[in-house]
């Protein structure tokens, strides 16, 4: 298990997404209203680009003709198939003890704890001021 | 394509594989004026596209997703997924190892259309634009060639200006038409195609006007899209107990875009039925399963997936290996990926069958 | 797994889809007032056959079971001579198919449909006590409909409410739920029958040529009803419902289920209440009837077969006579396991219809 810094909190504002590669993984990073979900890029179906999913809501229901809007921003949908993925588990709406979309744990670390490390972060020179996602992988 | 907006392509296919449904369509009918005579341009301007459905626009229900097509495949310049031939050679071609695409230019492609003359035109300028936009620009790729087959002997005149040219696969009809496709007006359509050697490709979807269900018209895009199954077993019925393979016996029907695991039931339920009506149809000299044996081709998207996903195999060997015809359907939502949709152990034989040399057999290209 | 042969029906049956004939028009004039009787007369009306079976094509009747004169299956004595006293059978349930969802006027309709049942009533369920039936009910008029189940449930040898497979609307279309509202509330499972009102031709491409093509395509209906029933969300809103696809065979169903299921894990968001996969629906609420069978050529085949479907609890065993699908006493297929016999030919059949259990 090793931690990556995926970028400063500032340069990754909420609303946007992020494709990401991690020992060679592709993983899609989401900050839905300033919390971060990192999901492997593959949807376990036929492993379309999760990056190109729809983010929305879950369609739930009591009974025939009754729609409740849930959850609004925190399901994934496949760009594909349409299979849906809860942002925080990664389990499917279709089959969730059997299907699940691959999720990593994140966290935001300042940058004093970052400098000490052990974190690999290539890419980055780290300010000890500023806050960082880091993924757990 | 920059970080913010990566490629959708995740694994290259690593065989050479041939795609049997791809779908190109043109964004607005404006691009195809320069395939119309100007007094079609004018007739569409003023009075639109006769569509034996009610909606100016779109279809009569509404999708999954926009349009029904992959959310990851919207060009960048704003166009419709499948108007991009760039886009479509990086993402489906080249990343899938495709050596044979058919083309199959469905959307509001004249067909059907209730103002035949309209039809024709259109037809022919779908036509035109296929080999102008796409077929030029990439010799993997081949088309149909789209007719309006609720007019036979304009069909007929599309198909024989057509068919010595090597661009084009087969000749495409939809499965929604306006009778059954085993009725008489449909059979010049079958006589020309077997004459000139060209496989029938028989599309699900289009508007025959009537529901999609024998008991109504259902409420949801879902039913329509599990109805097209049923739609095409019906058809099918009709192509052989109207005695279409018996007259044509060298035709050749490429089923398309309606799944294949209902295949095998259907010939069991038709032999059934033979075996205790044939006095009704004495054309049919041998039982139906047989003629779906030696003139049925099917195409596996949207693939059926069982759970455990190996009883699809049952369904492939009853059906047998040497008519599978892999296809993607890109860009469309229900899209099967070649690398993926598959995942099952197979013969190394039956594998280059059903993703590459079943296709090139039927379609000779 | 031990398989049987084509073989004789063991005794103690329940034959769940057996057809009386209405010998003609007239033989409802008991159970009409004297407008409709007058009606008929002056206005001349005939026969209420449908197309659905031609008297006389070799599917509407074997020709072993054929009288000399008259219908087909068109009295209890008929009957009883071909299959109950022969084969032994416990309980027949009787689903007649005369021609009353054809009509135009909801009020005839109603008053044909009510006569239909009085004369099932009257001229078989009194006469043998192994006979049971279902309702029929006038879809032309939903309130007529629940009216009619009222009218007979209190009869408990009425088993069953009858639909006819191709209606003017799908069957999971929400004007129809006080049907099935008052089918659950009487105990009675749904049944669906090939047949149509032909409010629309019966392929989705038009108007066939050949009664073939009619009769292959009600097991398309039925498929096209259950996607119907199961996307509205019937099964949701009468969880006490059952329903029983018969005489439409049923070696369609798991590749109508993989590809519906599959259609639901993408599409589900359009029809949120079907929160379970349409394939544990089918498997928990639906049944069929055993003839046709349309099966495969093998009885290796017809094994695997069953393994798609993986339930032992969904058929029921039915000789759908007077109808041909089968030739002698070979109503049992090759290929079925021996152990799901008893199951397919008792057990199956007392689930789905709890009166049976009725002293």
């Amino acid at each position: 298990m090793s931690r990556h810094v995926v970028s400063s909190v500032d340069d990754f504002p909420p609303g946007t997404r992020r494709l990401i590669t991690v020992k060679g993984r592709p993983i899609v990073v989401f900050n839905i209203e300033g919390e971060y979900f990192a999901l492997l890029n593959r949807c376990p179906h036929q492993q379309a680009s999760l990056f190109h999913g729809t983010l929305t809501g879950l369609v739930a229901s009591s009974e025939p003709g009754c729609y409740k809007f849930e959850r609004e921003g925190e399901i994934l949908r496949c760009p594909w198939h349409g299979w849906e993925f809860d942002i925080r588990t990664g389990q499917s709406y279709c089959d969730p003890s059997k299907i699940q979309a691959k999720s990593y744990k994140i966290e935001i670390e300042d940058g004093a704890s970052v400098v000490k490390g052990p974190y690999i972060a290539e890419t980055f020179s780290i300010v000890v001021e500023e806050n960082y996602v880091v993924l757990e992988l | 394509m920059n970080a913010q907006n990566p490629s959708a392509v995740q694994k290259p296919q690593a065989a050479m594989i041939a795609d049997c449904d791809i779908h190109p369509i043109w964004n607005k009918p404006k691009d195809l004026y320069p395939y119309l005579s100007r007094r079609w341009q004018e007739h569409i301007e003023t009075f639109g596209l006769s569509h034996r459905h009610g909606w100016q626009t779109g279809t009569p229900y509404p999708k999954g997703n926009a349009s029904g097509y992959r959310n990851d495949a919207w060009p960048e310049d704003g166009g419709k997924p499948g108007s991009d031939f760039n886009l479509l050679k990086r993402d489906l071609l080249d990343a899938n190892n495709i050596e044979l695409g058919i083309l199959n230019a469905t959307g509001a492609n004249g067909q059907g259309f209730q103002n035949l003359e309209c039809a024709a035109a259109y037809c022919t300028a779908v036509n035109d634009w296929l080999i102008e936009e796409w077929t030029a620009k990439d010799p993997r790729l081949k088309a149909s060639i789209i007719v309006s087959y609720e007019d036979a002997p304009a069909a007929v005149a599309e198909i024989e200006r057509r068919a010595g040219d090597e661009r084009f696969a087969q000749v495409m009809l939809l499965s929604r038409t306006a009778e059954p496709l085993g009725r008489r007006r449909y059979w010049p359509i079958y006589e020309a195609a077997e004459r000139h050697g060209l496989p029938i490709g028989i599309h699900a979807f289009g508007f025959g006007g009537y529901p999609i269900t024998g008991g109504g018209w259902p409420s949801y895009y879902i039913e329509e899209m599990v109805g097209h199954s049923p739609a095409c077993q019906a058809l099918l019925t009709s192509l052989i107990v109207e005695g279409v393979f018996a007259r044509f016996p060298k035709l050749r029907v490429v089923l398309i875009e309606a799944g294949f695991a209902w295949l095998p039931a259907l010939g069991w339920r038709l032999d059934k039925l033979w075996k205790t009506l044939k006095a009704e149809t004495p054309a049919l000299t041998r039982k139906p399963s047989e003629y779906i044996r030696d003139h049925i081709w099917i195409t596996s998207q949207p693939m059926e997936e069982p759970q455990p996903r190996e009883q699809l195999l049952d369904t492939m060997d009853w059906i047998g290996w040497d008519r599978l015809l892999f296809a993607t359907d890109y860009p469309h939502w229900d899209y099967d990926d070649p690398a993926h949709s598959l995942a099952l152990r197979i013969s190394d034989e039956n594998r280059r069958n059903f993703f590459r040399n079943n296709a090139r057999e039927v379609y000779g290209r | 797994m031990s398989l049987i042969p084509p073989s004789l029906i063991p005794p103690g049956a329940i034959d769940c889809d057996v057809h009386p004939a209405v010998p003609d028009l007239r033989a409802l004039f008991p159970y009409l007032n004297n407008h409709w009787r007058d009606q008929v007369v002056q206005r001349g009306m005939g026969d209420l056959e449908t197309i659905s079976y031609p008297p006389n094509a070799p599917l509407s009747a074997r020709s072993d079971w054929r009288p000399a004169s008259g219908k087909p299956a068109s009295s209890v004595a008929q009957m009883r001579e071909h299959i109950l006293d022969p084969w032994q059978i416990r309980t027949a349930i009787l689903n007649p198919l005369y021609g009353v969802h054809l009509l135009f006027s909801e009020d005839m309709a109603a008053a044909f449909t009510s006569a239909l049942n009085d004369w099932v009533r009257h001229e078989w369920l009194d006469r043998d006590e192994r006979l049971r039936a279902s309702i029929v009910v006038p879809l032309q008029n939903v309130d007529m409909a629940v009216a009619e189940i009222e009218r007979c449930a209190s009869d408990r040898r009425f088993v069953q409410v009858l639909v006819m497979a191709l209606g003017e609307t799908p069957l999971g279309r929400r004007h129809f739920w006080p049907i099935y509202a008052a089918a659950a509330r009487h105990g009675l499972p749904l049944g669906i029958h090939p047949g149509s009102s032909y409010r629309h031709p019966v392929t989705p491409t038009g108007w066939p040529s050949y009664f073939t093509e009619d009769y292959a395509a009600q097991s398309l209906a039925l498929q096209n009803q259950l996607t119907s029933l199961i996307t509205e969300g019937v099964f949701q809103k009468f969880p006490d419902l059952t329903v029983v696809l018969l005489e439409s065979g049923f070696t369609w169903l798991p590749g109508y289920l993989w590809r519906l299921t599959k259609f639901w894990r993408g599409l589900r968001l359009e029809v949120p209440w079907v929160n379970v996969s349409p394939t544990e629906l089918v498997r928990e609420r639906v049944r069929f009837t055993l003839q046709p069978l349309d099966a495969p050529p093998t009885a290796a085949d017809l094994e695997a077969l069953l393994r798609h479907v993986d339930s032992d609890k969904m058929l029921l065993f039915s000789s759908d006579y007077p109808h041909w699908q089968f030739d002698g006493d070979e109503a049992i297929p090759a290929g079925l396991p021996a152990q799901s016999l008893q199951r397919i030919l008792v057990d199956n059949p007392m689930d789905t219809y709890p009166r049976l259990g009725e002293p």
